[in-house]
């Protein structure tokens, strides 16, 4: 019998776990996919919104505001990248009143050092923006992280004080039982629990329908990106928005904190919550709008595009309740990136609040070792690893300059790599401007040593996924 | 640190050549660095033959070229480091490079050859519509799947882009029991070799679709199929044009890159056209001592002209270690293109002697004249049946015509 189960290991859950895992609780995280982080976490904008955004006295913008202060401290201890490159959201003559509003609402909503900024510092600011634009509004507190090393740094930081994570398993059947829930697999493997978490994203309406709550409803809104080459990563710095419709954020242009550089998302909705085709109506329109924004773009460097579900909830707002021994956590859209620490710390206190009993671990550790930390080492540093572990002396991917031990790691430390794309995401091999031309036979060769497995059987992210169907006649 | 008096990056065809030449050239003080497990290079996995017909006469499979070079590079004893990869060089010619044995290490070198070879481009740069499944690759990465790791990434298999490594690509996995559907060329010709079509496409009778591309990936997990339509002259596809392949591959051999990251780090300057550093004569580039040649450089079809290059820039190399080579000269003539001719190899010339000069041609343009320019005289008239994008071209600029120049610009042009 589990304390608590979550639902869904995005960044929402992983966060939850994360956050729970200081108590002395049995914890368990159930994920339908092969890895962490292959829902809406995956393709976002990536940016820790300030705050100005939400209708004050919402749970977004209370959430948002609270997350966005907590991000910093979270994601230093968990070792991943944030970079408090500031936001501007932008605006043409015609739509200074627009901005103007947003500036306020971002007082109001308590964003720190928010303002209004004129013509000729804009353009100081970012040389490559359309000359039309008029003024801004700034947020200094806006910052970018990467939401899927978040989200697995999370997941491994609960695993090392006790949580499990179950891959491969959607959870088909929920049924009360005395002391809480049976959770059933469609595979049919069943857990109990006393508790239950239902941060399942998209399907956060099929989980509450399970637990015998019909009134959430979620359907999916679909945003395309292009990601351009770190060529292009100084293109700007700030996050650069439109002022916003009622259809979302409109499209950004913004640095990654690798040094990429994104524009998108389009606004897009559809019925299909597993319908992640990229279309060129969002290519064309992705293109369009971020030329409104700034001039110049180096659109020949495109290395990869890709397209996200926004999980856009029936009220408009975060849906958050609590219902004998239910947390659902639904409608999370954007800002729920940057709302996720303070969304934990929120169902953290309906938990105690509903007056679960626990204790804080004495061996709690709160925080984990940089993923990426060898390439930040001094040469001697790296020669001492390399000294002990030849390995990280062996160089995988050229483009993003990874080695074999750090693919190794990401295959053998919590939560495990068990493909392609879960290697990729946890060490950036593949991501770079070959996208994987010249490391993926390698890194296949990886996966089937770390983890004993057929050469054939690797797959790009789990299922039937796979990249090779067999031996050639000559190796029959 | 460690000094050398000739540090080379990549241990490909280019690489060997230049040290095997730099060192008959009397430079015995050399280091090759190269990443794979052994030298070749690219060539290792082109188990196919049709190399070394210009420079040895005869049929060599890739692997029997580099071999070749292998040798001559173990005959003299020339130092190399495999499975280390060079991570830096620095404008004062301070190489910074990793491997298992000696882990991170510098070395100050006297002159760099780079010798980095390219890549194929990848998916992303095409921006192809649809799903983003599993049996997407580069027709360079099928290459090394098959003829290295001896395994299958495909049964159904359509191909975009006629580069020849796709060519290659679509015979040796037909050989090997796969049935390739089609190969769609977005141009109105093939990027590949004349040569290549013939043996690798309608031998085994699979359609070669020019001004064709693929509008479409569908497929959840595993690539179940493509949409591909015809183009108009401005290269958008014609909706009423569209078809659906089924198949549970798709390779991409559409051009290849040079890989010049650590030529770009160095602040070298980069060729806009050819994405290779801006060389003169003796593919010397505009940091004194550091040399480039073959794919680094631009993209060569044949090895033979790879390792013409590489002798070039070994024995420059060689006279610059000595001292014999004057300080790169002010530039004295450009090579200027009009744009039917995309690009000169080299793009200046600072010396007086004869120098081949190489150049690929924007389209297929069938009897016409090479013309180059002094001003407006013309200095070299050469007549042509047909040129075309996929086949280099060359022109041999004289010692006595560079002696009676008038200006410092030489215009290359198609008439
Ligand atoms: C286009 C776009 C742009 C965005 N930009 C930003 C931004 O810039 N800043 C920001 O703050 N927010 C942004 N967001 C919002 C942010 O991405 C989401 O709020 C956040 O990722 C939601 O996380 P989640 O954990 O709730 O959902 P998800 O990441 O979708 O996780 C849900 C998980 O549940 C799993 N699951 C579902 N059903 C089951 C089942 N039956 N059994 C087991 N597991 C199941 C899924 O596989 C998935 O892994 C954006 C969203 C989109 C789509
Ligand atoms: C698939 C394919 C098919 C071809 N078919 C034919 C054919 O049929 N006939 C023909 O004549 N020609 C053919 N060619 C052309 C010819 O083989 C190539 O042009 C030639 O191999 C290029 O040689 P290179 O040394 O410049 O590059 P490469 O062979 O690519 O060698 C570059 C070397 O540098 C190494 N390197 C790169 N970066 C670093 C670093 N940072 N540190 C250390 N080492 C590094 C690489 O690992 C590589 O070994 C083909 C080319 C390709 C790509």
């Amino acid at each position: 019998m589990y304390d608590v189960v979550v639902v869904g290991a995005g960044v929402v859950g992983a966060l939850v776990a994360r956050t729970l895992a200081k108590y002395d609780l049995k914890i368990l995280i159930l994920e339908k996919e092969s890895d962490v982080a292959m829902g809406s976490t995956k393709a976002n904008s990536a940016i820790v919104h300030a705050g100005f955004d939400a209708a004050e006295g919402s749970l977004k913008a209370k959430l948002n505001v609270r997350g966005s202060e907590m991000m910093e401290q979270v994601t230093r201890e968990l070792g991943v990248k944030y970079n408090r490159n500031g936001s501007l959201v932008v605006a043409f003559e015609s739509e200074r009143k627009e901005v103007e509003k947003l500036v306020a609402r971002g007082i109001a909503n308590g964003v720190k050092g928010v303002r209004l900024v004129e013509r000729k510092e804009l353009h100081e600011l970012e040389p490559n923006l359309n000359d039309d634009l008029d003024c801004a509004l700034l947020a200094p507190t806006g910052a970018i992280i990467c939401p899927y090393e978040l989200t697995i740094a999370a997941v491994g930081n609960a695993m090392d004080n006790g949580a499990e994570l179950k891959l491969n398993f959607e959870v088909s059947d929920i049924k009360k039982t005395d002391g809480g829930f049976a959770v059933t697999s469609s595979k049919g493997e069943t857990v109990e629990t006393k508790y239950l978490i239902n941060s399942a994203g998209l399907y956060s309406d099929k989980i509450a329908a399970m637990t015998g709550d019909a009134d959430v409803e979620v359907h999916p809104r679909r945003g395309d990106y292009m990601l351009l080459d770190r060529e292009c990563g100084n293109f700007c710095s700030h996050t650069i928005f439109h002022t916003p419709t009622k259809m979302g954020k409109g499209i950004l242009v913004s640095p990654t904190v690798d040094g990429n550089l994104l524009l998108g998302p389009t606004a897009t909705d559809i019925l299909d919550k597993e319908d992640t085709k990229t279309t060129a109506e969002g290519f064309a329109s992705v293109v369009s709008k971020a030329n409104d924004n700034v001039k110049n773009l180096p659109l020949n460097k495109v290395i990869t595009s890709f397209c996200g579900l926004r999980a856009v909830g029936s009220t408009g707002d975060f849906i958050i309740k609590m219902n004998d021994g239910v947390i659902t956590l639904a409608g999370i859209e954007s800002p729920g990136l940057s709302s996720a620490p303070a969304i934990a710390e929120y169902v953290e206190k309906l938990l105690t609040d509903a007056g679960m009993k626990a204790d804080v671990k004495v061996d709690y550790n709160p925080i984990r070792r940089p993923a990426h930390y060898f390439k930040t080492l001094s040469m001697e540093e790296k020669n001492e690893i390399i000294k002990k572990d030849p390995r990280y002396g062996k160089m995988v991917c050229r483009c993003e300059s990874i080695t074999e031990g750090e693919i190794v790691e990401a295959l053998t430390v919590n939560p495990r790599a068990t493909d392609i794309d879960g290697v990729k995401r946890r060490t950036r091999s593949g991501m770079g401007r070959c996208q994987g031309g010249f490391c993926s036979p390698t890194v296949v060769e990886l996966i089937a040593r770390e983890l004993g497995v057929p050469f054939e059987s690797v797959t790009k992210f789990g299922g039937a996924s796979v990249i090779n169907y067999g031996k050639t006649k000559g190796d029959n | 640190m460690k000094s050398v008096d000739l540090v080379i990056v990549g241990g490909g065809p280019a690489g060997m050549s230049a040290a095997v030449a730099a060192y008959d050239a009397g430079i015995k003080d050399i280091l090759i660095l190269e990443r794979d497990k052994s030298l070749g290079g690219i060539l290792r996995q082109c188990i196919h033959n049709g190399f070394g017909l210009h420079r040895f006469k005869e049929e060599l499979t890739g692997p029997e070229y580099a071999y070749r070079y292998e040798i001559q590079v173990k005959e003299r004893n020339i130092p190399f480091k495999t499975e280390t990869m060079v991570l830096d060089i620095s404008e004062d010619k301070v190489v910074t490079a990793m491997n298992s044995t000696d882990g991170m290490f510098q070395i100050k070198a006297k002159a760099i050859i780079l010798a980095m070879g390219c890549r194929e481009r990848p998916k992303g740069a095409l921006n192809i519509a649809g799903t983003r499944p599993a049996g997407i690759f580069t027709a360079g990465t099928a290459q090394k799947f098959v003829n290295m790791d001896g395994y299958m990434p495909g049964k159904k298999v359509v191909i975009l882009g006629s580069g020849d490594i796709g060519l290659i690509m679509a015979r040796r996995m037909t050989l090997e029991g796969a049935e390739v559907k089609a190969v769609c060329e977005l141009m109105p010709y093939s990027g590949g070799l004349a040569r290549n079509i013939e043996q690798c496409l309608n031998d085994f009778g699979i359609p070669l679709m020019l001004s064709h591309t693929v509008v479409e990936i569908h497929g959840k997990e595993r690539v179940e199929g493509v949409t591909i339509a015809k183009v108009d002259d401005r290269r958008r596809p014609i909706p009423e044009t569209k078809q659906y392949i089924e198949c549970d591959t798709l390779l991409l051999s559409c051009g290849l890159l040079p890989e010049n990251e650590l030529t770009r780090a160095a602040g070298i300057s980069i060729d806009r056209i050819t994405s290779g550093a801006v060389v003169d004569e003796n593919r010397q580039t505009d940091i004194e001592g550091v040399f480039a040649c073959g794919n680094v450089l631009h993209v060569h079809d044949l090895v033979d002209y790879v390792s013409e290059e590489s002798d070039i820039a070994g024995k420059a190399a060689a006279r610059y270690i000595k001292g014999e080579n004057a300080a790169a000269l002010p530039c004295t003539v450009e090579l200027e293109t009009d744009g039917r001719v995309r690009y000169t190899v080299p793009q200046r010339i600072v010396g007086k002697e004869d120098v081949t000069v190489y150049f690929r041609v924007a389209d297929v343009f069938r009897d016409i004249k090479i013309t180059v320019r002094d001003g407006e005289r013309v200095i070299i008239s050469k007549k042509k049946q047909k040129v075309a994008p996929g086949e280099m071209e060359t022109v041999k600029i004289t010692k006595d015509m560079l002696a009676s120049l008038e200006g410092n610009k030489l215009t290359f042009s198609i008439e």
